[in-house]
């Protein structure tokens, strides 16, 4: 039943990224709006997917990369059609969805294994720390999505060649807020899913930090984005620097997510669920 | 015959780094028209400079050396050499000539076809040939008339003007790009010219909340402030005056940079990075281009902005078509009068003739009539001008007639023969 609901939820994303491709080259609204609701469906089947998951599993289905991939395009989407009831902006549904699509496809080709979940992982500071984690994540790809926005639509001003694209992207300002509100949104959300897997891992593990390599990598990335929220804050930075600066982010954050399951080995890491589970 | 030559360089037949170069500093308009004056081949003349082009037109019997003083004298100004202003440039002869001065004048021609602006400056360029240099007479009187006419036209029965696609339109569409809505926004404009003004109506039209005026001359900064709505400062503030700015126009006549990359690199922090939309509508140039390499701002200059332009303004085009069709109309019509030029000596010495057998008889005559009022005198001159105008009428009108056919010439040869003109003359 899951694996129909989830091909489902696939095809129906699929179907939109397609449609807000479309949408792009040929600027037709209609085309949009049907985009935008197959998009909105294929949210809905996901969740009831992932629902079924948490369900099934008694825990925040990330047990695996497979997993993790479907509820990371999950986070991602839902975060769009966040911003979109906020921002109405069209052009944005071309850029997250090819994005959301290209997870969606991983997670779908990547063998299923074994989902067993320890007791540990049924505990509510993990179900907390995984949410505002991904969720941070999924605004944390709006920002990177924006600041890729923002350097095209920029590149093509500074260049004076007024194209396909100067059109279509809307202006530098709004990239640029974009920016600015996925940091604000998403850097204290990230910081409660710090904290929570902090207490989780003295609920669990005994000790609050225990220097695992994925915890090392994650306060890289905090700090990253706390440089750079703080420089937008107090120094000023903006546009073109900030832009750039949250795409380093964004790659270091993907290099975490990817990196942790493939070759770190520490209790994060998906491969190693089996020591997980023997932890005390 | 005589020839009308027109001589110049566009926006499209030269890139602006030429044309700063001969938007002249050595020699203004004034300098040239004179030079002009002076050269024998040339016989009426006219030299309009304005930021996007040169022409100067002038009356001549001989067409090519004409040419070739011109642009040896526009070398001369400019230190360019006469070849690369030869490659630049485009001539044009008689009628074709009077075309291109009716399209430049009705904006036909402009980098931004519609743009207001090009009339205002033929205006004074005739202004300074008929009144200052006095170097038109009546090919070029006649000419330039009729420009204005067409210009007038053009400008009423198309809607070229209205819909036009100005620069400052594009550049409103370039700042929103930039900064979203343009509400809130303050705008500076560093020189007071024309072009800076209407830039800036449309910045205000479009929600720009404080604009400042910044001019070499206080005085004319205030009246453009005053009249707009804005601040006047001295061009000595305008550096502070850059930390506050969202969109700076420059459209001075300074021939140095009045804007460089170090002075926008100092205000920067000041700004907190804020993006800056500068735009240089001046030639030669008033804002360093390195400054476009600096980041969140953003350096348009005329050209740039000519590009930006080309795209909407296709769907323009039916206008044009409709413009154009004047511009012919108007061609013809000119080319008509023209070729009366011909019959005109001949008419004048008829009419001489005339009046002054007319002079001569009445004053035979009147010693005989004894003692006339002042009244009696009146009435006998009218009688008599009338008489000897009615007579002479139909065949002044005949001459007209003919004016632009292959028979004129005889019948100006049968005309002066009839009525002994030639040996008159003698």
């Amino acid at each position: 039943m899951d694996l129909l609901i989830s091909k489902i939820a696939l095809f129906l994303i699929l179907l939109s990224t397609g449609g807000f491709i479309v949408y792009v080259i040929r600027q037709s609204k209609s085309v949009f709006r049907c985009s935008y609701w197959v998009m909105f469906a294929g949210f809905i089947f996901q969740t009831l997917f992932l629902a079924y998951r948490y369900f099934d599993l008694g825990a925040v289905p990330v047990v695996n990369l497979k997993l993790s991939l479907a509820f990371y395009a999950w986070c991602i989407i839902g975060v769009y059609l966040l911003f979109q009831m906020k921002l109405k902006l069209m052009v944005l549904g071309s850029f997250v969805a090819p994005l959301a699509a290209l997870f969606i496809i991983l997670s779908s080709a990547i063998p299923p294994s074994p989902e067993t979940v320890p007791l540990v992982f049924k505990n509510i500071w993990l179900v907390i720390h995984v949410f505002s984690m991904f969720i941070g994540y999924g605004i944390f790809s709006l920002a990177f999505i924006g600041a890729v926005m923002y350097l095209i639509q920029e590149r093509q001003i500074k260049r004076k060649t007024i194209g396909t694209f100067f059109k279509r992207l809307p202006s530098l300002e709004t990239l640029d807020n974009i920016n600015h509100y996925s940091l604000i949104y998403g850097f204290p959300l990230f910081t409660v899913g710090m904290i929570t897997g902090a207490v989780y891992a003295q609920y669990a593990l005994g000790s609050y930090w225990r220097w695992d390599p994925m915890e090392v990598w994650s306060l890289i990335i905090w700090i990253a984005y706390a440089v750079l929220l703080h420089e937008r804050l107090a120094v000023g930075w903006r546009g073109r620097r900030a832009a750039w600066m949250s795409i380093l982010c964004f790659v270091i954050l993907l290099a975490l997510f990817f990196g942790s399951s493939l070759w770190f080995n520490g209790y994060h890491s998906f491969g190693s669920f089996g020591e997980g589970s023997r932890l005390p | 015959m005589i020839s009308i030559v027109n001589i110049g360089m566009n926006h499209e037949s030269a890139p602006v780094e030429l044309r700063e170069c001969l938007a002249g500093e050595n020699m203004g308009p004034a300098d040239i028209l004179a030079k002009m004056r002076d050269a024998a081949p040339l016989k009426e003349s006219l030299f309009i400079s304005t930021c996007n082009r040169i022409e100067a037109l002038c009356t001549t019997d001989d067409p090519e050396a004409a040419e070739g003083i011109i642009i040896k004298l526009m070398s001369e100004s400019s230190g360019v050499s006469e070849e690369e202003i030869k490659s630049h440039m485009y001539s044009f002869y008689d009628m074709e000539a009077v075309k291109h001065v009716f399209r430049v004048a009705s904006s036909l021609d402009s980098m931004v076809v519609g743009e207001p602006q090009i009339l205002g400056q033929v205006k004074d360029a005739y202004r300074l040939a008929a009144l200052q240099e006095k170097t038109a007479g009546v090919i070029l009187n006649r000419l330039m008339h009729k420009t204005f006419h067409v210009a007038k036209r053009v400008r009423s029965e198309t809607g070229i003007s209205e819909t036009a696609v100005s620069i400052s339109y594009a550049a409103v569409e370039l700042a929103k790009k930039i900064f979203h809505t343009l509400d809130e926004r303050s705008a500076m404009l560093v020189g007071a010219g024309e072009m800076a003004e209407l830039a800036a109506k449309h910045l205000l039209k479009h929600g720009v909340k404080d604009l400042i005026v910044a001019n070499r001359s206080f005085e004319r900064a205030v009246g453009l402030a005053e009249s707009i709505g804005g601040k006047a400062v001295l061009i000595d503030e305008m550096e502070s005056q850059l930390v506050s700015a969202d969109i700076v126009i420059s459209s001075t006549a300074a021939t140095s940079y009045v804007i460089t990359a170090d002075m926008i690199k100092k205000t920067a922090r000041k700004r907190k990075n804020r993006a800056l939309f500068l735009i240089d509508i001046a030639v030669p140039r008033d804002i360093e281009p390195k400054v476009n390499n600096l980041e969140n701002v953003f350096l348009y200059d005329i050209d740039d902005l000519r590009e930006v332009v080309n795209e909407n303004s296709s769907q323009r085009m039916q206008e044009a078509v409709a413009a154009e069709r004047i511009v012919e109309e108007e061609v013809l019509k000119f080319e008509n009068w023209l070729r009366t030029l011909d019959v005109v000596p001949a008419i004048v010495l008829l009419k001489e003739k005339i009046e002054d057998i007319r002079k001569a008889e009445i004053k035979k005559s009147l010693p005989a009539l004894g003692n006339l009022t002042q009244e009696q005198i009146n009435i006998i001159e009218t009688l008599t001008t009338s008489m000897t105008e009615k007579i002479i009428n139909d065949p002044i009108l005949m001459l007209k007639t003919v004016a632009g056919r292959s028979s004129k010439d005889r019948f100006l040869d049968i005309t002066k023969k009839l009525f002994n003109l030639d040996q008159d003359k003698e």
